[in-house]
């Protein structure tokens, strides 16, 4: 359908040239564009992992090395997944490594009471819940930047779950939903899946599914494509926002639950420190514009397997620790550069 | 009509060099060719205006011009005479040319000498000389007359004072072609006064003068030649023996003026039942209370100068303000207005007059952009998108609306500014509303697509529903509105058209909106 004008526009007759031919791009153009975006850095992950292969001795692409991989991606990636959200419409939210260490201290001190210990995860979920609320109370309905809210929040919600264990690490030996963070599924003889990954891809399938499939979704690409737009639209804008920061929280508190899973303690000074920023790393690697409005989760996914890679990958080729932080710093830079590259000038991150 | 502007004319009292020559200059964007060899020839010591449409080319050809953008290859810029390469603002500085832009370019916290200085400030010993800065600029304003000093922090001086700083500017640069684009847009009348004999002593002093208006009465005082632009091409110039409004308006427009409105839609509609009674709608600051009824059927315009308070009092009625008084009645029953989804549900969509800033969701598709307000009504159960009625909804639009567009799938900020008010136009549509409120429905839109919107809202009105249409164009109000108010200074000062038995004219328009009404 490149020409629905019917020959004897009246335009035309009176002598006005029509607009010059292919206004705005073809079908196939935004096609294209859509799937470049799509694939986004997943050429720079496939790399990556038969660049460590090669260089580490052949271990990194054995089952066992991407199982682990596989539980080292997951609580980032579901940490990711809930900043997505909160870029999408063009906020930030800081405060995820302290909701998850707040909301892990919350679960292990409920799964020490003996007859509550069951409420143990829904604690965990509540807390994370329903300090992202407050967050979200904050920005949407109090017109607060999300940047100092989340600040202030990282400082106070730390200071929280230290105060929950009076300081110290809190243990469970017998934490009854520790299977989440060491157990898995079989699929064949050798091959075990990860609780913590399927979680994790479930979370993904969620958050694409809202984002994509539901007005939700639409509505949160639009509020972060243009908040006044969104509002003279008829969409309730800070009712959005609320959600999404609720639903960070919310899925910090999940992140808090495998992390404790996995530890069978939770400790409110060190657990999740500077999570945040690993989340936000892989939603920027995974192609989300930082101004809102646009992006996509699996990018987001790609994103955190990209930074859980390169952990395992510098490891196993034994760079040593000091080294890891400034090659890690460098690729996300050097991946997101190499994006816009491609993509050329008119993308904004 | 001289056809070939490149070609030097000699006439009495004009240089025979040209201070600046403009010739075949074109440029394109991705899917869109702003100007097609375009050319343009301005003398020292005379004012040259450059009219056109919106989106005719001028603001293009004047950021060429300034550096701002780069020509396609193949053009030729000349200054008195020799070819200058203008391949960023500083080269345009360099060659002469200063442009004054309607958003002026001031750094508001400085003071008028630092202002006229930035980028080569004096200085001494490493440190900034601010006297001497201040002691150079004072010759200036004393030539411009200004009525402040170089030491005024410019924040504190009006828009008025605040463009004498920039013409300041040009001077102290020692350019030689000026360019002023819409200068007296937010200018009152005395300013406006002012400002024009600045200009003549300015034209007297040999400075080639560009001047931009959409204002046909400001060209005609000031103009030695026009020069028309129309969809990125040069029409012709005009010399001021040859100066009308009927001339101009032909080449601006491309053809008569009667074939450019459609007006097909009952008019007598203003007769039939009432769809909405604004009753005293007030916010307690810029908009007195406003009382007025809107018919079925009827376009009713609202016009009156910048700053009348129309688009206040719009969005007031869309809930997207609040309120400080009045109530809104929809076909006889009042309906509480405290937002702008509570007006879409009781049936009024606005359409902004900031169409990127507040209308459109540049980054996603036309599709996504023309379901935004209906995905909820669409929508499965829990909120799950109806994905198959969503296409329905493009793809009808698109034809119903003629969207020059490959697919629906396009991204809507790839579209030229007509196709991408027909998107906006065709979401509010989609939303079944009683009242549509267009606040400068074709600001920014070409011209063909202008008589497409005007064709599009007359068959709103014949289908019954209410329009009321906020317009600055005077023609366009006389052209297809029914009934006109017209606002002064946030109240209706004046009613034209239907009952009150007064032809719409651009006269009889203008005699309310300036005040003169007895």
């Amino acid at each position: 359908m490149s020409d629905t004008q019917p020959a004897s526009r009246p335009e035309a007759q009176a002598g006005v040239p029509p607009p010059s031919g292919g206004a705005g791009l073809s079908a196939r153009q935004v096609q294209a564009r859509a799937m470049i975006q799509a694939a986004g850095m997943l050429p720079v992950l496939i790399i990556l992992a038969i660049g460590f292969h090669l260089l580490g001795g052949h271990r990194f692409l054995s089952v066992q090395n991407l199982s682990i991989v596989a539980q080292q991606a997951s609580i980032n990636c579901v940490l990711a997944a809930g900043m997505t959200f909160v870029i999408l419409t063009g906020g930030i939210d800081l405060s995820v490594g302290s909701i998850l260490a707040a909301s892990a201290m919350g679960a292990l001190i409920v799964s020490l009471i003996p007859d509550l210990s069951m409420l143990a995860i829904p604690t965990c979920l509540a807390v994370g819940a329903g300090i992202g609320l407050l967050n979200g109370a904050l920005i949407a309905y109090g017109k607060l930047p999300p940047f100092i809210v989340t600040l202030g929040s990282l400082t106070a919600v730390r200071g929280l779950a230290r105060l929950m264990g009076a300081d110290n690490t809190v243990f469970n030996p017998q934490l009854n939903y520790a299977v989440l963070g060491n157990g898995g599924v079989p699929i064949a003889p050798g091959i075990v899946i990860p609780w913590l990954a399927i979680v994790a891809i479930t979370v993904i399938v969620l958050s694409w599914y809202v984002l994509r499939r539901t007005v939700l979704g639409v509505r949160i690409y639009a509020v972060g494509g243009n908040p006044a737009a969104a509002r003279l639209s008829g969409i309730n804008v800070p009712r959005i926002l609320l959600f999404v920061y609720a639903l960070s929280g919310l899925l910090a508190g999940l992140g808090g639950v495998l992390s404790s899973a996995r530890l069978y303690a939770a400790n409110g000074l060190q657990l999740g420190q500077s999570y945040e920023l690993d989340a936000i790393a892989a939603v920027i690697l995974g192609g989300t514009s930082f101004v809102g409005g646009t992006g996509s989760i699996w990018g987001t996914l790609i994103g955190a397997l990209i930074i859980a890679v390169l952990s395992n990958g510098l490891i196993l080729v034994g760079v040593s620790d000091i080294w890891q932080f400034i090659v890690k710093g460098l690729v996300i830079i050097g991946a997101v550069a190499l994006d816009r590259f491609r993509q050329g000038s008119g993308v904004r991150t | 009509m001289n056809q070939n502007p490149s070609a030097s004319v000699t006439l009495p009292g004009r240089d025979a060099v040209p201070a600046l020559e403009m010739i075949g200059i074109s440029k394109s964007f991705p899917g869109v060719k702003a100007l097609s060899g375009v050319s343009l020839t301005a003398f020292g010591g005379e004012v040259l205006a450059l009219m056109g449409e919106n989106g005719a080319g001028k603001s293009t050809l004047m950021k060429i011009l300034s550096g701002a953008y780069t020509a396609d290859p193949g053009g030729e810029i000349r200054v008195f005479g020799a070819p200058v390469a203008i391949d960023g603002p500083q080269a345009a500085k360099a060659a002469g040319i200063a442009i004054i832009y309607q958003e002026l370019a001031l750094a508001p916290n400085l003071t008028v000498s630092e202002n006229i200085h930035l980028g080569d400030e004096l200085s001494r010993a490493g440190q900034l000389d601010r006297k001497a800065m201040a002691n150079a600029c004072r010759p200036i304003l004393e030539r411009l007359g200004t009525p402040f000093g170089p030491n005024t922090l410019v924040g504190t001086l009006s828009i008025a004072e605040q463009q004498l700083v920039e013409i300041a500017r040009a001077l102290h640069r020692q350019s030689r072609i000026l360019v002023l684009d819409e200068p007296t847009t937010a200018l009152s009348a005395r300013e406006t006064d002012r400002l024009f004999a600045l200009i003549r002593q300015l034209r007297s002093e040999g400075i080639a003068l560009i001047y931009i208006s959409h204002r046909m009465a400001e060209v005609y005082e000031l103009a030695d030649r026009v020069t028309v632009l129309r969809d990125g091409s040069c029409v012709g110039t005009l010399e001021r023996q040859d100066l009308s409004a009927e001339a101009i308006v032909r080449m601006m427009v491309g053809r008569e003026l009667s074939s450019f409105y459609t007006k097909t839609h009952d008019p007598d509609a203003q007769r039939g039942a009432v769809v909405m009674q604004v009753d005293g709608v007030t916010d307690g600051g810029r908009v007195l209370p406003c009382s007025f009824v809107l018919h079925r059927g009827e376009v009713l315009g609202i016009a009156g100068l910048v700053g009348a308070g129309r688009t206040e009092l719009a969005r007031l009625i869309y809930g997207a303000d609040r309120k400080a008084g009045g109530s809104v009645a929809l076909e006889g029953r009042i309906v509480a207005l405290g937002s702008p989804k509570q007006a879409l549900d009781a049936g009024i969509a606005y359409l902004t007059e900031d169409r990127k800033g507040l209308g459109l969701f540049l980054d996603m598709s036309c599709g996504g952009n023309i379901n935004v307000g209906v995905i909820d009504r669409d929508a499965h159960l829990g909120g799950r998108l109806n994905l198959a009625r969503a296409k329905e909804r493009a793809v009808r639009a698109f034809g119903a609306f003629r969207v020059r567009a490959a697919s629906p799938q396009v991204q809507v900020g790839s579209l030229s500014g007509g196709n991408q008010q027909k998107v906006l136009l065709a979401r509010l549509l989609e939303t079944g509303p009683k009242v549509l409120i267009l606040d400068e429905p074709t600001r920014g839109v070409d011209v063909g697509a202008k008589s497409e919107i005007y064709r599009i809202i007359d068959e709103l009105a014949s289908r019954g529903l209410g329009v009321l249409m906020i317009s600055s164009d005077l023609p366009e109000i006389v052209g297809i509105c029914d009934r006109v108010l017209v606002m002064r200074e946030g109240r209706i000062a004046g009613e034209v058209g239907g009952a009150t038995g007064v032809a719409i004219t651009q006269e009889s328009v203008m005699v309310h909106a300036a005040g003169l009404a007895a």
